[in-house]
């Protein structure tokens, strides 16, 4: 419980304690006691007791209850298949989630005192905190759809990727018949050199109408022009109207703009150019004598982004998905504690020539030590039960891929009726909080005592 | 409680006195400033932006959503339409679990917030033997995960016939949100002036009058952000309720999670009924700021 971990973060307000004893204001009786205990105490030991004793007795029985097992569902723990996925992914959770939620919640606490809008900043980022998490993984099975049309973070990610790399509009061109065009190495050359002040027309089919480039005008048959190589690469072909004029430029059919044109001379590329809107394009003079090539790169299928839910990924795109949902609550937690950061001290070195890097490492950091740690621990346990995320997100497909513990604890006790091991993996879940539990108890015994 | 620890509101007023700089030191500022802005703007979008992508989903045909993206509504808002809520709310699964939802949640929100403060007063204000230590004992219980419970209590409702229930959830949420309310309250009250109390005492109230008369209304930010963060949970628990209810007695996150199997063609189901159960979510959210973060800020462990 964050609250108990937290040194006065959500404990009883900071107001000095009076070191008052708290005895009855006047002799309860103790049936009186009893009575308001009573429903806590017997819901408590009916849902939260009973069963840590029943997981512990059931976990060294056999899947049918009947028979003792000994060791055996705990061995599982370590040979399951299932359950080492499991592990080995618990163990990245454990490792990253919280840490990469604490360090941006830590930038972001610095950061939004420096802008006056901070406070709407910090309700953008805490909001995912309200919502369920099957909310937010219906969320992120759109965020992650492969589909760059339909995935905003695949969309985003071609787009990127596009404009660094050079895209290839023409997945599916070709020559049509009768063409001056010949296929090699996965692009096409002319079958004959051409030369100055000559008009080349490289026609192609085969690009469907919806794939062509937005920005496609209709294609003009470049004028030659003496000195130059002109020319002109379009798509011979009009949906509802056939090719026309085969091999030659019709008034309704649309250049490629983008095309990458190579004049190629003895094997070596002595000049490029790219096709306008209305696909003309124009080489100098020294590719005279030289075959014209479309090379490969601009036939190749368009980049289709990352795989985020591949077996591959599915893990590291949920964590970020979890990270969406609890870096608001770290970032909340260290702004409450950048508020007791005394700020003449910060001023302080900043006038004695700490530039804001040093300010923010050498006094913010350590200040605010103890809150990371509630946080990243706070963090630590949330993930260590991480379900409803891995339940929705992970397709089908990839969900061995991304199982975890709280999972492979239900899939075992709910789906493949063995509820022996699920119990262990119950059991396990529980050993890994009890320090915690310890922690939490020795701190408040202390105040209590006082 | 926190309230005061851990606010959204207002930043720390920023730059007190500022010393007189040279020229470049403060252009130097000026850019930084700059950066930390587009920075920040940055990280915002990424955080709306996914939300914002559901929401518009939402308000598509699932035609529309098949063939492209929901940020082609920026170019062509004619797609918009409520056809999906619509179709949604006619669906008696969907209703149902909505009312379901209701029917979990508002239960398991007042138990808890009435047994956590009995319970609590009584840690807090009455002398019974072992009381620290039951306290303890109590404390010790925050960091149960819900998951060891899940077989035992299957079991047990079984055999009791709670299984299926929606009172066997309510009694499964009370029962795991009480530890967390037993400490928060039992710290709350224990800062209660004695005299108040006592005067109270005086006036000839008794133990339950005091209760509830006094000690509730005193509790109160306390109490509402332990019913709002109590409430959130339950409202938001796909787990529990995926274990111990059956059709007919399921919450949405539950009747949702049945579609997400195939989820390109559920999307016309999944996106409105996704959104509809963030509202009451978000406007609690909104509203109660204040209790909110100071409830989550204490419990969200759990």
């Amino acid at each position: 419980m964050t609250s108990a971990t937290a040194p006065g973060v959500a404990e009883a307000p900071a107001a000095p304690r009076a070191p008052r004893s708290r005895r009855t204001v006047t002799g309860t009786r103790r049936w009186v006691a009893a009575l308001f205990l009573l429903p806590a105490l017997v819901l408590l030991g009916a849902l939260v007791v009973y069963p840590i004793g029943y997981s512990i007795v059931r976990s060294f029985y056999d899947n049918s209850g009947d028979h003792f097992a000994g060791f055996d569902n705990y061995t599982a723990l370590f040979t399951d298949d299932g359950i080492r996925t499991a592990l080995k992914n618990n163990i990245i959770w454990v490792v990253f989630a919280p840490t990469v939620a604490t360090a941006l919640g830590l930038i972001f606490a610095v950061l939004t005192e420096r802008v006056r809008w901070g406070t709407a900043f910090k309700l953008v980022v805490f909001m995912p905190m309200a919502i369920s998490m099957l909310a937010a993984g219906i969320i992120f099975r759109l965020v992650y759809d492969q589909d760059p049309d339909k995935g905003v973070a695949n969309a985003v990610w071609v787009g990127v990727h596009d404009t660094f790399a050079q895209s290839s509009a023409f997945p599916k061109a070709h020559p049509g018949r009768n063409s001056p065009l010949k296929p090699e190495d996965g692009g096409f050359v002319t079958t004959s050199p051409v030369h100055t002040g000559q008009s080349v027309a490289l026609p192609l089919v085969g690009v469907a109408p919806e794939q062509m480039p937005d920005d496609a005008k209709k294609a003009v048959q470049a004028p030659a022009e003496p000195g130059k190589i002109t020319g002109t690469t379009w798509q011979d072909f009009t949906r509802g109207k056939g090719v026309g004029k085969l091999g030659a430029v019709d008034s309704a059919e649309l250049g490629y703009p983008g095309m990458r044109i190579e004049a190629v001379k003895d094997g070596k590329v002595v000049a490029t150019a790219k096709a306008a809107a209305d696909g003309t394009f124009t080489l100098p003079a020294k590719a005279d004598g030289a075959v014209l090539r479309l090379p490969a790169s601009n036939f190749e299928e368009p980049y289709n982004g990352v795989d985020w839910l591949g077996p591959a990924l599915v893990t590291p795109a949920i964590v970020g998905a979890y990270v969406w949902m609890w870096a608001g609550f770290a970032m909340v937690l260290i702004a409450a504690g950048l508020a007791s950061v005394p700020r003449e001290l910060l001023e302080a070195a900043r006038v004695d020539g700490c530039n804001e890097w040093q300010v923010f490492r050498r006094i913010t950091v350590p200040v605010l030590a103890p809150v990371l740690a509630v946080v990243v621990v706070t963090l630590m346990i949330n993930v260590l039960k991480i379900f409803d995320l891995v339940f929705i997100i992970a397709p089908g497909s990839s969900q061995d891929d991304a199982n975890v513990l709280a999972l492979e604890l239900y899939r075992k006790g709910f789906s493949e009726g063995r509820p022996g091991v699920a119990s262990a993996i119950a059991v396990f879940l529980l050993v890994l909080v009890i320090p915690v539990m310890l922690f939490n108890m020795r701190r408040l015994r202390r105040e209590v005592r006082r | 409680m926190t309230a005061e620890a851990g606010v959204l509101p207002t930043a720390p007023a920023a730059e007190p006195v500022k010393a007189r700089r040279s020229l470049g030191a403060r252009l130097a500022e000026v850019v930084s400033g700059g950066l930390v802005r587009v920075f920040l703007i940055v990280v915002g979008l990424f955080w709306l932006v996914p939300t914002i992508g559901l929401l518009l989903s939402s308000l598509r045909s699932p035609q529309d959503m098949s063939s492209s993206g929901w940020w082609t509504v920026f170019t062509k808002p004619s797609q918009l339409t409520f056809d999906s809520y619509s179709k949604l709310l006619e669906n008696g699964d969907i209703t149902d679990s909505l009312l379901n939802t209701i029917l979990i949640t508002v239960p398991a929100t007042v138990l808890v917030v009435v047994i956590g403060a009995l319970a609590g007063y009584a840690f807090a204000w009455m002398d019974f033997p072992g009381r620290d230590w039951w306290f303890l004992g109590v404390v010790g219980l925050l960091v149960v995960p819900v998951q060891v419970a899940l077989i035992p209590i299957a079991e047990l409702f079984g055999k009791i016939g709670l299984f299926g229930s929606i009172f066997g959830v309510v009694l499964f949420h009370t029962g795991f949100g009480l530890p967390f309310a037993v400490f928060l309250l039992r710290n709350f009250f224990a800062e209660i002036p004695r005299e108040l109390l006592e005067a109270a005492r005086l006036d000839g109230a008794g133990e339950l009058r005091l209760f509830a008369r006094v000690v509730m209304p005193l509790g109160g930010p306390a109490i509402a952000s332990l019913g709002i963060f109590q409430f959130l949970w339950v409202w938001n628990d796909m787990l529990v309720a995926l274990v111990f209810t059956k059709s007919g007695t399921q919450p949405i996150t539950v009747a949702l999670q049945t579609q997400v199997r195939q989820f390109g063609n559920n999307i016309d189901v999944l996106a409105p009924g996704a959104f509809i159960s963030m509202v009451i979510p978000l406007v609690v959210f909104f509203a109660f700021q204040r209790q909110f973060v100071s409830g989550v800020m204490a419990g969200a462990v759990k």
